[in-house]
């Protein structure tokens, strides 16, 4: 089994002084390929700053990280951007879909910062496989929130990335819809994708393989 | 991303917001508009000067007598009679001065004139059949004397038009000057305001009937010399000619000495063209200054934009777009809302050159170069007043940008 990634004792320092937050502190995490980890935390356990390293949207103050083999800990912006579009399928709660795009061009986003081609039959694709195939001609506000979600999971899937990152996916839905999401990620996952989720509720991350819990800035892992 | 899909999401951009993109446009359209129009206005004008200037012919030279300073002594232009019937004829002589075309010696009298209906009172002057070429003015009526009517001392008059419908008189009829009774040999073609003297009112008897009957004083001496150089081109040549020739024939040795003055006629006029275009610069920056406003509205519009979508900046760089990507993406749009101003201002300038001359007196000339450069300046003031905001739309970081919906 190949890595994924590396959290080698990453700090994430806001502030200076007396102002100064640890929202990290000194933090490893090796995830591997395959692997399901639910990160669980109440908000202010350093949660939200640990996805953000991880999906490449913000540095280290300190530490080490790797993706993929590759040191993003120093990269630049350009770098970091490449890395997200190439390697990263995000999922977040309040969906982030377009409103003034169908669904179809909504998950054509990603592939155009990468000048693909075939994009709209890789985007109808990828949405059959979230079943969603009879509402690709649709906007975000004619679907319902779970369909929403599934749209921007088809989102995160179209570039075919190393890593599905989703950010309390099931948080602005019902139930019912919740459940068809954790449904869908779990079997992304039984395919061999692999996904981190991030949650402040314990029934969700049960879904999970790993669960990995933030407190303080610090992270402990609950062995199954 | 490339440059079709940036261009086509900063398009989708700006019609998602239509009634502010149009609002942002009207600021741009105005400013160009306005710079065309008063650029335009100005042109016009300008021309209107150009065109006094050619019907005064700017082959034109007036020789006068006298000098500000002749033989130390400090007197005005005219205020000696120095110039000769001779002067004018050694002027005319085509071997010693080959650039003059014609010469035309001038005295001149303000007289009252009577007709049958009623009288009017002008400018007569006296001259040779050379008059109507030096003065580049051609016939509306009749003809103008002979050199053989100035030989017979002929009791003719060439009228100005204004001068001849004031007096109600055609070609033919009889007026008195100054108790002298004339026959209208013929009435000249209109010419407009010539500077400081009315060119259409006024009366031209040969110089011999002149000084006979109406200024008196010697049959040799004349108040002016008209001069025309045979092309515009040559007026300069007409110059040094004329003034080597008085110079010899006066036996002036310096300049300082000279006991007559030349002025080319067109002098004054090019003082009125700076005006113009002093005028034209002043009202062009102020248009300039209403499409650097439309400018600022761009770019507040744009920061608007930027701070109302820093969710979809935000998921766009999550979802890979680089600084760069964004950065072009707003850039396009400030741009776009330039540019369809600029166009809009081009169509609303166009208008208005038809609509202006139609309703007022103001002659608009819109002509290309303040079109392109209105329009030149309206795109790089999208792109200076764009790159701010959509710097900023670059640097966002994205996990504040994501966060902010």
């Amino acid at each position: 089994m190949g890595e994924v990634l590396r959290l080698d004792n990453v700090s994430k320092i806001y502030g200076s002084g007396d102002a100064e937050v640890r929202a990290l502190d000194g933090v490893s995490l090796t995830v591997n390929e395959g692997d399901f980890v639910a990160v669980v935390g109440p908000s202010g356990s350093g949660k939200s700053t640990l996805m953000n390293i991880l999906g490449c949207l913000d540095v280290p103050t300190s530490g080490r990280y790797l993706f993929a083999g590759e040191d993003v800990s120093r990269m630049d912006a350009y770098a970091l951007a490449r890395i997200r579009n190439r390697r990263i399928g995000f999922v977040f709660q309040q969906f982030q879909l377009l409103n003034d795009l169908s669904a179809w061009r909504n998950v054509e986003l990603p592939l155009l910062y990468r000048s693909a081609r075939d994009r709209k039959g890789t985007a109808l694709t990828v949405l059959e496989q979230v079943g969603l195939a009879n509402r690709v001609g649709h906007r975000p506000n004619q679907l319902s929130g779970g369909q929403q979600q599934r749209v921007a999971i088809a989102r995160a899937l179209v570039t075919d990335p190393d890593l599905v990152l989703a950010d309390e996916p099931t948080g602005n839905l019902d139930s019912g819809s919740s459940r068809d999401i954790l449904a869908i990620l779990r079997q992304l996952n039984e395919a061999g994708r692999t996904v981190i989720l991030i949650t402040h509720d314990p029934n969700v991350a049960a879904v999970a393989k790993r669960v990995v819990h933030t407190s303080d800035g610090r992270i402990a892992e609950a062995v199954q | 991303m490339n440059l079709r899909h940036t261009f086509l999401t900063g398009l989708r951009g700006l019609l998602g917001h239509r009634l502010r993109s149009i609002l942002t446009t009207l600021g741009i359209l105005f400013g160009v508009a306005a710079v065309i129009c008063t650029v335009g206005i100005g042109q016009a004008s300008s021309d209107q000067v150009n065109a006094q200037i050619a019907a005064l012919g700017t082959n034109l030279l007036t020789i006068t007598p006298g000098s500000t300073s002749a033989g130390g002594i400090f007197g005005g232009a005219g205020s000696a009679s120095t110039l000769t019937m001779a002067d004018a004829n050694g002027l005319a002589d085509k071997a010693n001065a080959p650039d003059i075309q014609a010469v035309a010696p001038v005295v001149q009298a303000r007289e009252t004139m009577v007709s049958s209906a009623t009288n009017w009172s002008t400018t007569v002057s006296g001259s040779t059949a050379a008059w109507l070429v030096a003065n580049a003015r051609t016939m509306l009526a009749g003809s103008f004397f002979t050199a053989q009517d100035v030989t017979d001392h002929a009791q003719k008059i060439v009228l100005g038009s204004t001068t001849a419908t004031d007096l109600g008189v055609a070609v033919g009829d009889s007026v008195t000057v100054g108790k002298v009774p004339f026959t209208v040999a013929g009435i000249l073609n209109t010419v407009g305001g010539q500077g400081f003297q009315n060119g259409d009112d006024l009366g031209v008897v040969p110089i011999t009937t002149a000084q006979d009957l109406l200024t008196g004083g010697s049959p040799n001496s004349v108040q002016r010399i008209l001069v025309s150089s045979t092309s515009s081109s040559t007026i300069g040549s007409a110059y040094q000619e004329a003034d080597q020739l008085l110079m010899v024939t006066h036996g002036v040795t310096s300049a300082a000495g000279a006991d007559f003055t030349i002025q080319a006629q067109s002098s004054f006029l090019s003082t009125a063209q700076s005006v113009t275009t002093t005028l034209t610069i002043l009202l062009a920056s102020v248009a300039a200054i209403s499409l650097l406003v439309g400018g600022i509205g761009v770019m507040n519009i744009m920061l608007v934009s930027v701070t109302e979508r820093t969710g979809e900046i935000g998921l766009r760089k999550a979802l890979g777009a680089t600084p760069g990507d964004l950065l072009r993406q707003f850039l396009i749009e400030a741009a776009s809302l330039s540019i369809i101003g600029g166009l809009l201002g081009i169509g609303a300038a166009l208008l208005a050159g038809r609509l202006i001359p139609h309703f007022t007196t103001i002659g608009v000339t819109i002509t290309a170069t303040p079109v392109l450069i209105a329009v030149g300046v309206a795109a790089a003031t999208g792109l200076v007043f764009g790159v701010y905001p959509a710097a900023r739309a670059a640097r966002l970081a994205p996990i504040e940008a994501l966060r902010s919906k």
